[in-house]
């Protein structure tokens, strides 16, 4: 038992203790239970550093459980692992943070904090799974520990969105578990290699490798809402407003994206992806679901259906990046995983600060609030800008990425979506924006809890969004430093087509 | 083969103990029954396990008691399908004790509440000596006697609650009976046909025959009536809702089994040869139905009981399933599969009617639409619940995954698609009742409520076993490495 | 037909009418009867079967398993005929519940 193979372990465990002991605690226990969410989440941080810097020194960190005979459970970090597990563990620092400010006073949280310590160890999981069955246990313990924290209000309308949650996201699970256990039949253990570990048999039958390929991207799609298996997302809104920021930018959609990844690169490998044409299908439904979430996105007048549509056209960036197939649209579409979830997690923030300040909730009632609340308005500015690509955000670095990969690739088509879905994102974002500065503030708002001294907000609330905005800014001014998403992006990338 | 040769004296031990903690009930005064029954339970836990400990090294063990020889000595089989059972039974029995004990105590104003009842504890013992007894059961007619013992028990157990109760036990009694009669006469069958009652025995001297094949029929037929296959499960629904929570737990985890387990190692080890492809994929095909069945039942249920006793007839089907599995190549896998589905489902059941036995004995109503602020109110039921369904549901990280991991790859492996399809529609079926369940238990009562003050034994031993079953998906090599040893011939030969 | 065929077939026959008798007969008394009858026709046929195989010293075995069988009946039997008794005192007549759906409703639905 050294380092190297527990930290990984200590990783999801970092929340996963915190989030049973919370469950066990009383209501009241206010201050024990912000004490260990912020250990939790600033241990996970902490040892996550740790990771990223041993992994950029082409250390290797792996926990290997036994969990069936020749059947391991695999925590490992790899590259791609670090990707998204630091996303998560960041993310998840400042929504802890933000939730702590939202839910003060609020019944039942307990039950909350618990289940959200619930959903970050599964989302660790998700991203350090070194092999396919352990994916798939953490992929079901999402599913399991976000359901609660929908249906979180109680409310009539949120029951019902628990409902369309769960039957969509348990058959999605059944889909992967299919996809799984016949991959499983076939080669038996199947671990996540760069390079593909399907590769090491090369006699596999077509057919069955076709449909298990179908099964895993149809069961990730769920998740990952790609249309038309989105249905569940706008519904989920109804959840408050830390969840659909945790749901939207970090957990439930980015575990679907990043296991489309893992699938594509890591089991099936580039090599026999191309050979047995399955990326075309998935390219096609990618941009038919930019497409089609940014043309609803459009059409809300709630401010969070509009950026959950938002996400549903976002999210298939990473697929497209995928599915096209080529080393520099595969960096973009890496990228993206990380620029889209702190992009979008900004909005979210925000947008549940107007709601929670002002009882704004409408994009028609944005009018002025950049004057009244101007950090969280020049925050939501800076996400807007990413979202359509405008540089020097985050943003811009995926959209050049996965233009010039297109392009490379030879294919002129995702030129033309990407920029098809960027005038989108304008039209959509660019009149809040402008409402938000250049209108003038109505008489009164619906409500104003404007703290007696400081800030527009609790600087709890106000905090997270600005923070995450200026690693946006960060990420997309600085993206050639060792420690940017595009620089990771990169060293993946080179890995899985064997540079 | 160096084991101490004492340790085979132990085998009477999960019989000998609750059955003589039993007797000693009869006669003990009131205060005192609990703990024999406690006494008796952890004795016969101990000593399965220390079987348990033995087994790798001394391999299955074949005992005679008193030493008298076939046909009229009465054999016990010490294997890993036995003693997984035992343990399995005593851990839950042994929970459900201290649960009991709280539940019995003190007794409601109530006239004719059970604990009135001095009969309650001696009939409990004797349900746990029964079962252990039907597990370790090494010949045919031992097996009737103890299922004769285990029904009868078990039916005066429901019969405790009084009420509409009666009438359940009433009819589980005549089925129970019906069945084993159907069961003696295969066995008298096959007593003719070979000679022999011991299971080793039967098989290199049976041929196949119409007069073989009608005693597999009878025997099968005996036994899938008392596991209530579909359509055989219409007596299980009302004996398990009506009976108290603690008897529920135990009728439905573990009552049920004896008769599949017996199911399953007269099929694998005494009569593999008449075992045909076309009669397992009949009882397969009772499985998948008894799935969809089971499963939309529970679905329209408005009593939280009766959801989860058709819960059950679904989870026997589950069971059934494996049967078209376990020959040819992968039988190893499905015979580890189906076992830790059996001991899956005897743990997220047993800790489900606790559960629904708190509930009813704290708000006097168990309909599902009375749960909302059940979560508010008792918390850790709640949890126990969920835990328990995530179990059922075959999700992980739960001992349930394990089990329908192992038959699903199995299926798959074997191109038998129609068996993955049943296992994981079942599964999404055991989710939208579990979940409909949960969802009303989370919403908001109509009036304030706050916790409840509970004896501690209520909550925490119903949730112990919920957290056995998601233990046990995880810590698997040891239950793993138990059910390998001695597994029949016929599967253990295709593995691959 | 040798004696102890005919007794394996008599066995054989007073099963299948105790069988119909348990599934047709409303009346619990009928139905424990029927139930007596089943296991009459197996002890029967737990006898005569062997005898018609095997030549030489009888077997002891079936004896003590039909002595067993009995004792075993005998108790099941009189439990039954308790149980029934119950039954009539809370249900005011000596049948089964109607139908298992309808039992399964519950304190409040008891008839």
């Amino acid at each position: 038992m050294n380092a190297r193979f527990l930290l990984p372990l200590l990783v999801v465990l970092s929340s996963l203790v915190p989030g049973l002991v919370i469950f066990a605690l009383r209501e009241q226990a206010v201050r024990t239970r912000r004490l260990l969410n912020m250990a939790g989440a600033t241990l996970k941080v902490a040892l996550i550093a740790v990771m990223l810097y041993g992994v950029y020194h082409d250390a290797s960190y792996e926990t290997r459980l036994p969990l069936l005979p020749g059947l391991d459970l695999v925590l490992h970090a790899t590259p791609l692992a670090m990707l998204f597990v630091t996303l998560s563990a960041v993310l998840w620092f400042l929504t802890t943070v933000y939730a702590i400010g939202y839910l003060e006073g609020s019944p039942n949280r307990s039950r909350f904090f618990g289940f959200f310590s619930l959903c970050v160890s599964a989302t660790t999981g998700i991203a350090m799974a070194g092999n396919l069955l352990t994916f798939v246990v953490f992929y079901e313990l999402l599913t399991l520990a976000t359901w609660p924290l929908v249906v979180h209000n109680g409310t009539p309308e949120a029951l019902r969105a628990g409902r369309t949650y769960l039957a969509y996201t348990l058959v999605g699970g059944v889909l992967l578990l299919l996809g799984a256990a016949w991959l499983h039949a076939l080669v038996g253990t199947v671990p996540f290699i760069e390079g593909g570990s399907l590769s090491a048999h090369p006699d596999l039958p077509r057919g069955p490798l076709i449909a298990a390929f179908a099964l895993l991207v149809l069961g990730l799609g769920v998740k990952a809402s790609l249309v038309p298996l989105h249905g569940w997302l706008p519904l989920a809104m109804v959840a408050p407003a830390p969840v659909s920021a945790l749901l939207h930018a970090v957990a439930v959609v980015k575990a679907g994206a990043f296991g489309i990844v893992r699938v594509c690169y890591d089991v099936y490998g580039v090599r026999l992806t191309s050979e047995l044409g399955v990326l075309a299908p998935l390219a096609l439904l990618a941009a038919v679901t930019i497409l089609y979430g940014s043309v609803r996105a459009l059409q809300q007048t709630s401010l969070k259906r509009r950026l959950a549509y938002s996400t549903v056209s976002q999210v298939s960036y990473i697929a497209l990046g995928v599915a096209v197939l080529g080393p520099i649209a595969t960096i973009g579409g890496l990228v993206h995983i990380v620029h889209q979830g702190v992009m979008k997690i900004t909005l979210f923030f925000c947008a549940g600060n107007l709601a929670e300040t002002l009882g704004v909730h409408r994009v028609d009632a944005l009018d002025g609030v950049g004057r009244r609340m101007p950090l969280t308005m020049a925050a939501f500015t800076v996400g807007a800008l990413g979202m359509i690509g405008v540089p020097p955000t985050a943003g811009f670095i995926s959209k050049w990425y996965l233009g010039v990969g297109a392009l490379e690739g030879q294919a002129g088509w995702a030129v033309a979506v990407l920029v098809v879905s960027t005038l989108l994102n304008a039209a959509y974002f660019l009149p809040l924006v402008y409402a938000a500065w250049f209108r003038p503030p109505p008489e009164s708002w619906p409500k104003d809890r404007r703290p007696r001294r400081g800030l527009e907000a609790p600087w709890l609330l106000v905090g997270p969004p600005v923070v995450t905005a200026l690693i946006v800014l960060f990420m997309g001014l600085f993206a050639s430093l060792p420690v940017s998403p595009l620089t990771w992006g990169r060293l993946i990338a080179a890995r899985e087509f064997g540079w | 083969m160096t084991a101490d040769p004492t340790v085979a004296h132990w085998i009477v031990g999960p019989i000998l103990l609750p059955l003589l903690a039993a007797a000693l009930a009869f006669a003990a005064p009131p205060r005192a029954r609990p703990w024999l029954a406690a006494a008796g339970v952890l004795g016969a836990l101990l000593t399965a396990a220390l079987l348990a400990a033995h087994l790798p090294a001394a391999g299955p063990l074949h005992y005679r008691v008193g030493g008298w020889p076939s046909p009229l000595g009465v054999l016990l089989v010490a294997d890993g399908l036995s003693l997984t059972l035992v343990l399995t039974t005593t851990a839950i029995v042994a929970a459900a004790t201290s649960y009991a004990a709280a539940y019995l105590h003190p007794a409601p104003d109530a006239p004719g509440h059970p604990s009135a009842a001095p009969h309650f504890w001696p009939l409990w013992l004797f349900v746990c000596a029964a079962l252990n007894a039907v597990f370790l059961a090494g010949d045919l007619f031992n097996a009737y006697v103890t299922l004769e013992l285990l029904g009868l028990a078990s039916v005066g157990l429901i019969a405790l609650s009084g009420g509409p109760a009666l009438g359940a036990g009433m009819r589980y009694l005549l089925v129970t009976l019906v069945g084993s009669m159907a069961y003696l006469m295969g066995v008298a069958l096959l007593y003719a046909a070979t000679g022999s009652l011991d299971l080793p025995a039967i098989a290199p001297a049976l041929a196949a025959s119409p007069q073989a094949s009608l005693a597999v029929a009878l025997v099968t037929a005996g036994l899938l009536l008392k596991t209530a296959l579909f359509p055989l499960h219409f007596w299980l629904p009302p004996a398990h809702a009506s009976a108290l929570g603690p008897v529920s737990a135990v009728l439905s985890a573990l009552v049920v089994k004896a008769t599949f387990v017996l199911t399953l190692r007269l099929w694998h080890q005494a009569f593999p040869d008449l075992a045909l492809p076309a009669a397992r994929d009949l009882l397969g095909a009772l499985g998948a139905l008894a799935v969809l069945w089971g499963g939309l039942q529970a679905l329209r249920q408005q009593r939280l009981k009766a959801l989860v006793a058709y819960s059950t007839v679904a989870q026997v089907g589950y069971l059934f399933l494996a049967f078209p599995l376990l020959h040819g190549p992968g039988a190893a896998d499905a015979w580890r599969g189906v076992v830790y589905l059996a001991l899956a489902h005897a743990f997220a059941k047993s800790a489900l009617f606790l559960a629904a036995g708190v509930i009813l004995r704290v708000t006097g109503d168990d309909t599902v639409a009375a749960l909302p602020g059940a979560a508010k109110r008792l918390p850790l039921t709640v949890f126990t619940i969920g835990l328990a369904g995530v179990s059922l549901m075959g999700l992980p990280p739960t001992s349930g995954f394990i089990g329908k991991w192992l038959l699903l790859t199995t299926a798959i492996a074997a191109e038998r698609w129609w068996i993955a399809a049943v296992l994981v529609a079942g599964g999404l079926l055991t989710a939208a009742y579990m979940f409909r369940v949960l969802a009303k238990a989370l919403l908001p009562a109509a009036a304030a409520v706050t916790r409840e003050r509970l004896p501690p034994a209520l909550g925490w031993s119903a949730f112990a076993l919920a957290l056995a079953g998601v233990a046990l998906g995880l810590a698997t090599s040891a239950p793993l490495g138990l059910i390998d040893i001695g597994a029949p011939p016929a599967v253990a030969e295709a593995a691959p | 037909m040798t004696a102890p065929s005919l007794y394996a077939f008599v066995g054989a026959l007073l099963f299948l009418v105790g069988l119909y008798g348990a599934l047709a007969r409303r009346h619990l008394v009928r139905k424990i009867l029927a139930v007596n009858l089943m296991a009459s026709g197996t002890f029967l046929l737990l006898i005569a079967l062997p005898a018609t195989a095997a030549a030489g010293p009888p077997d002891p075995a079936p004896r003590a398993m039909v002595l067993t069988g009995i004792v075993v009946a005998v108790s099941a039997t009189a439990f039954a005929l308790a149980l029934a008794r119950r039954v009539r005192a809370e249900q005011g007549r000596p049948l089964l519940p109607g139908d298992a759906s309808e039992a399964a409703q519950g304190p409040t639905d008891d008839r």
